[in-house]
């Protein structure tokens, strides 16, 4: 039995992040590491649960192993529930052929039997991307009130960056008169979040039309935001303010963690009015030696410094040894930078062993690349890592020297 | 299978400073962890998944604590965690709902044991720190055939220690002769008591009729003493890290051991398929600002420090505020900092504030305890 809900979650998950490299080697973007504690699906997911909405359908395809073990029965953000909770949505085969997720609307389309068991009033679209915080009741009650059929999430971008992202132009009421993804000559700064609220019954039936055309990409911003504008639906653009942050690259990632640090910083973990949950796992307290200087940083239990670290985001479990110097980088869980060796301005995976005087990356400066060491890697004691290097998980190590 | 049974408050007055509001099943320990997590997680990591945790007295922050047991694991259709609060009835005879020892809570949960099923049963105290290996503990006393196989651990004792504990003889079979309950004047070097037990599971419930039909009140002292040469009782050496905790002082002094020696704090915590399970409490990673000057402190996650923190413990989400300096002290979760606070051999229980340039010391022998909430 299926009780109704006003409200449905998708939340697209399946992207591959292939610009992240060696990071999503192995791993789905949703399910890296972010933030000392954190996943990038925490975000969407907690803010789900924060927001009172308790049924999430999570829309898997690229390396799901870790991400289906990550989400598990959802207790962690408590969507283990009895009505409703968080699913698991892979591809399947279906009587009529078994089908990849060709794009983010057929992903949904072809989950139209899930959303329909709670009989939802409306459907939100999420995707696996961005870092932010956002009570999602508010834009659902702005929905209702503008009695829309759809409506946008959209934040002020910079007018110089409003060309890589899809562009909405409203009249004065808000109302969406025009869609342009990455316009060349942008007229407008409101971006879209990827963040949709469809009436449930108009949902479907353009995923239903969009399906039956063989030319379309199948994918929201694409295809069904034009059709549904073509068709002079109501729909408005909702605005966020707020700190809201695409982290589909290695820099924007970097970027994104180094936005946790400060004393005022841009986006603030610890404000307790807003709890972003995860799955830990149980760790001891972090141990800070007696030789040990920990500046500007975000450490997570599990950890162990006896060493140097300034600027940085280390996760669970990392060891940095005596004499050894941790600045501007992030560590993912367990890796460990042992004596006299130096990291600087990198990202590294987890289970990453820095030998003994081993230099990774050089120090952050104007035009520097950011250096980015895969999960599992052991950098030789004495070796050298030049600045920029891109090195992937073992068994597939290549230089790729690919702009970022 | 094996069942456990863990008694939650059977020490409460050992550390009154911090058990005037909770039991001391769930006096916090070790930044992020409160006393019951480690018989807990030790029953857990040896496959037991039905545990009975009997309650006495000021049990709401250990039900609180526990839930519903999902963090251990122990969140079961059949079985699971089962917290047994104080049994009073309608009816006339309430006298067994308050009791002092093992042997009278037992009694109160004598319907629970009378249905048990599996072949022994582990008994625990929460009143000691040590990750031991129950399994290995098990084998042992199923191999060897006893009726019951205590957990011992050679210490140095000093006549005030010895006040304090159950000092155990045994023959050089490791079979148990006898039992000195909280000696005066005794010293030198003796096994204690650790307090966690395998009892085989019918000899328990013969124990328990025993003792219900005889008015039988403690395990050591009727059982064990006057049973020792008809009984086979055993004994099981642990070598490891074990720390008692019968005062204030053996509190502030175990705490502050986990800062000096690696070895003992890894040896408890970080054990390769024994980790020692806690309630998630979804803190955020602990943030160190330009300010900060950290020394051999062990920190919990969900803090913010702009201060200086030396040879100190701080539990979630503490606060340090700038030009602070806390040193050789112990903050529960959630104290709060102002700045220009000075703290020396502090203990600061959960929800304290430390308004701007409050200069507060203790000394090693005596931590200055500051209760619940209080407002300095």
């Amino acid at each position: 039995m299926f009780r109704k809900k006003e409200c449905v979650a998708m939340l697209l998950a399946g992207g591959q992040g292939s610009r992240l490299y060696a990071l999503t080697e192995t791993t789905a973007k949703p399910a890296v590491p972010f933030g000392g504690k954190y996943r990038i699906i925490d975000f969407p997911l907690s803010n789900c649960v924060n927001s009172g909405i308790d049924t999430v359908g999570v829309l898997t395809q690229y390396q799901p192993l870790v991400l289906n073990e990550y989400i598990g029965n959802g207790q962690p953000w408590d969507l283990d529930r009895t009505a409703g909770g968080v699913t698991v949505l892979p591809p399947y085969q279906a009587k009529d052929g078994a089908d990849w997720y060709k794009g983010t609307a057929n992903a949904i389309y072809q989950n139209l039997n899930f959303i329909n068991r709670y009989e939802p009033d409306y459907v939100l679209i999420l995707s696996g991307d961005h870092i932010y915080n956002m009570d999602y009741s508010k834009m659902l009650d702005y929905h209702k009130e503008h009695n829309a059929d759809c409506t946008i999430a959209v934040i002020n971008v910079p007018l110089s960056e409003a060309s890589r992202f899809g562009i909405m132009y409203t009249d004065e009421e808000e109302r969406i008169t025009e869609f342009v993804e990455k316009p060349k000559e942008p007229k407008s700064t409101k971006a879209s979040m990827g963040i949709y609220i469809f009436g449930r019954k108009l949902l479907e039936k353009f995923l239903i039309m969009d399906a039956k055309d063989p030319s379309s990409e199948n994918d929201f911003g694409k295809n069904i935001i034009p059709a549904m504008l073509a068709s002079g639906a109501r729909m408005f653009a909702y605005k966020f303010e707020g700190y809201w942050k695409d982290v589909g690259t290695i820099d924007s990632l970097w970027e994104a963690n180094m936005d946790l640090l400060g004393d005022n910083p841009a986006f603030n973990l610890h404000d307790r009015r807003f709890k972003v949950y995860s799955r830990n796992d149980a760790r001891q307290p972090q141990f800070i030696g007696k030789q040990a200087t920990v500046l500007n940083s975000l450490i997570t239990e599990g950890c162990e410094i006896y060493g140097t670290v300034v600027n940085s985001v280390l996760f669970s479990g990392v060891y940095v040894a005596p004499g050894a110097v941790v600045r501007d980088s992030v560590i993912f869980s367990d890796s460990m930078i042992m004596g006299g060796s130096i990291v600087d301005y990198s990202m590294l995976d987890h289970d990453v062993v820095v030998g003994t005087g081993a230099v990774v990356g050089t120090k952050k400066a104007k035009g520097r690349k950011i250096t980015v060491i895969g999960a599992q890697n052991s950098i030789d004691p004495g070796m050298e890592i030049k600045e920029g290097a891109m090195i992937y998980p073992p068994n597939n190590i290549t230089n790729e020297e690919e702009d970022q | 299978m094996v069942e456990g049974i863990v008694f939650s408050g059977l020490h409460d007055d050992a550390i009154p400073e911090l058990t005037r509001e909770r039991t001391m099943a769930s006096l916090p320990f070790a930044c992020r962890y409160r006393l019951i997590d480690f018989p807990l997680s030790t029953l857990v990591n040896a496959g037991i998944t039905n545990v009975y945790v009997i309650a006495q007295r000021n049990y709401q922050s250990l039900t609180d604590h526990l839930g519903s047991g999902k963090d251990w694991d122990l969140a079961r259709r059949s079985g699971g965690l089962r917290i047994m609060t104080p049994y009073i009835s309608a009816f006339a005879g309430n006298a067994m709902a308050k009791f002092n020892s093992r042997l009278e809570a037992l009694k109160t949960i004598s319907n629970a044991v009378f249905s048990m099923t599996g072949d022994y049963v582990v008994l625990a105290d929460c009143d000691g720190i040590c990750n031991i290996n129950l399994n290995d503990m098990i084998d042992q006393h199923a191999r060897s055939g006893a009726d019951i196989t205590i957990a011992v651990k050679k210490v140095n004792v000093t006549p005030e220690r010895g006040e304090r504990s159950v000092i155990i003889e045994s023959d050089e079979t490791g079979r148990i002769t006898g039992a000195l309950v909280r000696p005066s004047r005794i010293a030198g070097s003796h096994d204690i008591n650790l307090n966690i037990w395998v009892v085989s599971r019918r000899y328990l419930q013969s124990m328990l009729h025993d003792a219900l039909s005889k008015g039988l009140t403690s395990m050591s002292r009727d059982f064990l003493c006057r049973n020792a040469a008809y009984a086979k009782y055993m004994i099981y050496r642990y070598e490891g890290y074990y720390a008692s905790l019968t005062s204030l002082q053996d509190y502030y002094a175990s705490s502050m051991g986990l800062l000096s020696s690696n070895e003992d704090r890894n040896s408890i915590f970080n054990v390769k398929n024994r980790p020692i399970i806690t309630k998630v409490r979804n803190s955020t990673p602990t943030k160190y600002s330009d300010g900060a000057v950290v020394k051999n402190s062990l920190i919990a996650d969900g803090c913010v420090i702009e201060g200086t923190v030396e040879n100190s413990l701080l539990f979630r989400g503490v606060h340090v505020g700038k030009n602070t300096v806390i040193r050789n002290s112990i903050l529960f979760q959630d104290t709060y900092t102002g700045n220009s606070v000075s703290l020396d051999c502090v203990i600061a229980d959960k929800n304290v504030v430390i308004r701007d340039y409050r200069k507060l010391s203790g000394y090693e022998t005596l931590p200055f305890c500051i209760g619940k909430g209080k407002m300095v």
